[in-house]
């Protein structure tokens, strides 16, 4: 019975990693996009109403049979090329028996001793603790194809779950949906960076197979989820990577499941050290169980023991014939794959002049691709991130929305950012109004050119008025007029924001200038 | 032809019915009144369904009147295993656990029969799941051989082999997975083939052990068998252990009953010690008329023969274990909640229902199974019995290599008496004893009549195997044998059995 009253005790976290040094396993499941199931023709829309999207064979109504949908593993053999895997010549699937309502046939159909691909890495970033990054290497251990249960929703009981539910009510529309299952091998010398080498490897997969495009990889939505195993074990030497260190056998580990965004990756990783620290540091055992992860509270809880019961009877399945990729096709796929997201970053940087830290900024703000696309319809690189990373970023951030479905959300692209970036390069307009532009454009006013000619915003050609406007405040400041003519040059900004004023702010604040240092000479 | 429509083969039937001698409606009304008035004794239907049946038959007739060209079997009703989905009429295989499940789909066999146009007359009885060999584990009572209605018609497929014997159908389907078509056609005079695994779909077939299942055709003649073995086979995608190839052709080979110079291998470890004398006794016989007809015949060894029982009795609970998980009262069928407990949880309805719903027979391999996939067990149990499965292939394959097709007696006995073995799966286990290997190697074969022992004057079988995919064997001999035999007797054996009717109820 899950035990989900009194919070468990902490050691704190600098404590914590002072006294044990954390092993990981990290277990991301990805939904893949085909427009069909693994076994059967439905669509796989996220969304839809309840079983709308089901049929016989994902029903598992009796005498229906799977097909393997050869898209999906298309879509596997290259996640395995990308994450650098040896491809199985030949693989089977297997049955994982076990009997819960939200699996139509009471086994699953997944991939056991055999999977897809195997023995693999992904190269992730981390910060090296003086202000750069170094590379962090997690080894993958196997990437499997399965297929994905319906979604049971417990009504009644506080917990959500099915103990305590007055009654459950089960959506098989998304049973069957094709599911990559990514395994790491055992993820040591991370030592205090565990959690942070956690969540880098996270998003590193995300965007790798975001890059292939493969799937949706929506934490929040439940196409990317991650279940994070996770053990201490007495600190040996200084060196987490140490001879010392890696003789010390792992200790008990817990299974968190469900761990569904970045930054959760990264909390419950932490937590979960500070939990099993806390155990440790009094002598106690770890218990090897599957806990939950709580993003409100910041902890988890037990929940489900994991004992010798756990026999999932897994056989070969009868059903299906072994799936066999020639390595011609092998070739092929790999043929496909997409620029390594750390490679492409990198390169873009150098193109884009970025410092490390700019190239972070606009990476957290998801701006890569669309600064690429800004820079590709014709504007300064600088300028695409300066426009993106502003305004749209700030709103983007209020709305909880990332930059990417926000700009898409309010039809403001790429395109526009380069129209605006030209409008300022070609003197029409100054930055103060294109600001003013901008915000007609994210308002929905239309194209930059279309809110500039709409709100009269034009920077003054005819230079007769801003002359006139110069001679009326040197006039006016006869004071400064003379320290200009004296050799203080600096003093021509009071005149400058003066003239400014009287031009609304339609006026080339250099030419002023010119135009003042030119009457006083 | 016989003036008794529901006395003609099939082929008959489709001759008259191609000519507009007779029409479709009519054969299937006789055939509907043969039930009516005997299916009382033999109980080998499960469910009639008599309108969709005269619907097909009227719908068949008008187009035939329209002066469409029909495929061969249009107008001939047939008989479906109650383990074929049938869309829209109810699929029980036989278990308490699917009582009033109503199928929203056809499976691919009864997809073709429909599209080959013959009227469903309805589904026919069978041992729980397909698990048995008398029809005695059906939750609806046991099927009774026409020849003698104490007797168990075979099984699992008894319904089907009963409504063949008894003229309730000129045809019927049936599944095989360890000899569930073949010993039922043996202890009832009739003909019936497990063809190629992968020849025909199991797409709609409920599930028993998947890698053993194959449906084939029941009939009263080597032809009729060939005929409806056409209509059911054929590539399915549906089905990914389907074979991607025409049907092999076996309606020729029926026809031609040549087998002449055909090397024919007669299996050294299917019948010795534990085959009545009657069936030896026929099973020579025909292994001679085979001789005469211009085969040349030569023993053969299959030593890993032996092991096939424990072999299969381990493959198949443990596919089974995992194919009747699904029964669980959540989605369809059965519903039962535990008694004495006010909120049940889903895992105690799952008990409650699993405990009524399945019968002691389904039990007993489930859990055997649940056992044999163990871990700690599975290497020693299904992991050993796939060894012995390749071993059984190797010995096929090298039998092959000397005989175009290996011959034993179907059944090591004639029909047994109700209730005999019930409780002694052993001896109920040992029944499936020479068609089981056929099943562990995927290779096609066939059960023919080859007369009625001496001692009890009940029908014996000889059994044809054939290497994969070469189906039409079975046929040439199959036919040659049937047409020797039928010289020598005059009449077809069924014209032996006795009259059904009120005369035969016990005490009339
Ligand atoms: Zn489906």
């Amino acid at each position: 019975m899950a035990v989900t009253s009194a919070a468990d005790r902490v050691l704190d976290y600098d404590e914590a990693v002072a006294k044990f040094d954390p092993v990981m396993g990290l277990e991301v499941h990805v939904e893949l996009h085909t427009a069909t199931k693994m076994f059967c023709g439905c669509p796989t829309t996220f969304g839809a109403e309840p079983n709308s999207q089901v049929c016989p064979v994902c029903l598992g109504l009796p005498g229906a049979l799977p097909v393997v949908n050869e898209k999906a593993v298309e879509s596997a053999v290259r996640i395995g090329l990308a994450l650098n895997c040896e491809i199985a010549e030949w693989c089977r699937f297997a049955r994982k028996n076990y009997f819960y309502p939200d699996m139509p046939k009471n086994f699953q159909t997944s991939q056991y001793d055999e999977p897809i691909a195997f023995n693999g890495y992904l190269d992730v970033e981390v910060e090296d603790g003086s202000g750069g990054t170094e590379i962090f290497r997690v080894e993958i251990e196997r990437a499997h194809m399965e297929e994905d249960t319906g979604k049971s929703l417990h009504v009644g009981g506080s917990t959500g779950r099915i103990h305590g539910a007055e009654y459950s009510l089960v959506d098989y529309n998304r049973a069957g949906i094709p599911l990559i299952e990514i395994v790491t091998k055992p993820i040591v010398g991370a030592g205090e960076r565990a959690p942070e080498v956690a969540k880098a490897y996270v998003s590193a997969l995300r965007d790798l197979l975001r890059a292939l495009d493969v799937s949706d990889v929506k934490m929040e939505q439940g196409s990317m989820r991650c279940d994070a195993n996770v053990s201490l074990r007495v600190r040996a030497g200084d060196d987490p990577r140490g001879d010392a260190q890696l003789a010390v056998p792992f200790g008990t580990r817990t299974e968190t499941k469900n761990v569904n965004s970045l930054r959760s990756v990264e909390r419950a990783v932490r937590y979960e050290m500070s939990r099993q620290a806390a155990i440790l540091d009094e002598g106690g055992t770890i218990l090897q169980e599957t806990r939950h992860w709580h993003e409100d509270t910041g902890m988890t809880t037990s929940g489900r023991v994991k004992s010798d019961a756990d026999d999932y009877r897994y056989f070969p399945e009868p059903d299906l014939v072994p799936v066999a990729p020639t390595r011609e096709t092998v070739d092929e796929l790999r043929g496909t794959l997409p620029e390594p997201p750390g490679l492409r970053r990198k390169r873009l940087q150098s193109e884009w002049g970025f410092s490390d830290l700019e190239m972070r900024d606009v990476v957290n703000a998801r701006a890569v691709e669309l600064i690429e696309e800004t820079v590709a319809a014709g504007a300064g690189a600088a300028a695409a991130k300066k426009w993106w990373l502003g305004e749209p970023s700030r709103r983007a951030n209020a709305e909880g929305q990332d930059l990417v479905s926000y700009a898409a959300g309010l039809g403001f692209a790429p395109a526009h950012v380069a129209e605006l970036d030209r409008l300022v390069t070609s003197g029409r307009l100054n930055d103060s109004m294109a600001r003013q532009v901008l915000d007609g454009v994210l308002a929905g006013e239309g194209t930059p050119t279309e809110v500039a000619d709409a709100r009269g915003l034009e920077l003054v050609q005819d230079d007769s008025a801003l002359e006139a406007a110069v001679d009326r405040v040197i006039d006016a400041n006869p004071d400064i007029a003379e320290k200009i003519r004296g050799g203080k040059v600096q003093a021509a900004g009071a005149l400058i924001g003066q003239v400014m004023k009287e031009m609304k702010g339609q006026a080339d604040a250099g030419k002023v200038r010119a135009l003042i240092l030119a009457r006083l000479s | 032809m016989n003036t008794d429509l529901t006395r003609a083969s099939a082929a008959e039937l489709a001759d008259a019915l191609a000519s507009k001698s007779i029409s479709s409606v009519e054969v299937t009304q006789a055939h509907l009144d043969r039930i009516a008035a005997v299916d009382g004794q033999v109980h080998a239907y499960l469910h009639v369904d008599a309108e969709g049946a005269l619907a097909t038959a009227r719908a068949i007739d008008e187009r035939r009147a329209a002066g469409e060209s029909l495929p061969t079997l249009a107008g001939v009703p047939i008989a479906v295993k109650d383990v074929m989905t049938t869309k829209g009429l109810p699929t029980t295989c036989g278990s308490r656990m699917l009582e009033g499940w109503i199928p929203p789909y056809d499976a691919t066999v009864v997809r073709h029969i429909k599209a080959a146009g013959m009227p469903i007359l309805g589904k026919t009885n069978m041992d729980e799941f397909a698990m048995g060999s008398s029809t005695e584990h059906s939750a609806y009572g046991p099927s009774r051989n026409p020849w003698d209605l104490e007797r168990i018609p075979g099984g699992s497929g008894g319904g089907s082999s009963a409504v063949i014997a008894s003229f309730q159908a000129p045809l019927a389907t049936g599944t095989d997975t360890g000899g569930s078509i073949r010993q039922p056609a043996a202890v009832t005079g009739t003909v019936g083939t497990k063809p190629t695994y992968g020849g025909v779909s199991r797409y709609g077939l409920v599930a028993l052990a998947s890698s053993l299942d194959q449906a084939g055709p029941c009939a009263r003649t080597v032809l009729d068998t060939a005929l409806l073995h056409e209509v059911m086979g054929g590539h399915d995608p549906l089905d990914s252990t389907s074979i991607d190839a025409p049907v092999p052709p076996v309606v020729e080979a029926a026809r031609r009953a040549d087998v002449a110079g055909m090397r024919i291998g007669v299996v050294k470890e299917l019948g010795g010690e534990g085959y009545q004398p009657g069936v030896r006794a026929r099973f020579d016989e025909a292994v001679a008329l085979l001789v005469e007809r211009g085969a040349e015949v030569v023993e053969v060894s299959c030593p890993n023969f032996d092991y096939a029982l424990a072999a299969y009795y381990l493959i198949l609970p443990s596919e089974a274990s995992s194919n009747l998980a699904k029964f669980d009262a959540m989605r369809y069928g059965m519903r039962v909640l535990p008694e004495g407990i006010d909120a049940p949880t889903a895992e105690q309805v799952m008990a409650a229902t699993r405990d009524a719903g399945f019968g002691d027979e389904v039990k007993r391999r489930i859990i055997l199974g649940t056992y044999a996939l163990s871990s700690g067990y599975y290497d020693a149990y299904y992991g050993s019995a796939q060894k012995v499965r390749t071993l059984i292939a190797q010995d096929f394959a090298r039998a092959y290599e000397k005989v175009d097709v290996l011959v034993s007696p179907t059944a090591p006995t004639t029909a047994f008496k109700l209730g005999d073995k019930l409780d002694d799966p052993m001896a109920m286990y040992l029944n499936d004893i020479a068609t089981i290997p056929a099943n562990l190697a995927g290779v096609p074969g066939m059960s023919v009549p080859s007369g009625v022992a001496d001692e009890d004057g009940l029908p014996t079988g000889i059994q044809i195997l054939a290497p994969a995919t070469k189906d039409e064997r079975l046929y040439s001999v199959g036919a040659a044998l049937e047409q020797a035999l039928l010289e020598r007797w005059g009449a077809p054996i069924l014209s032996r059995a006795p009259e059904l009717g009120a005369d035969l109820v016990k005490g009339a």
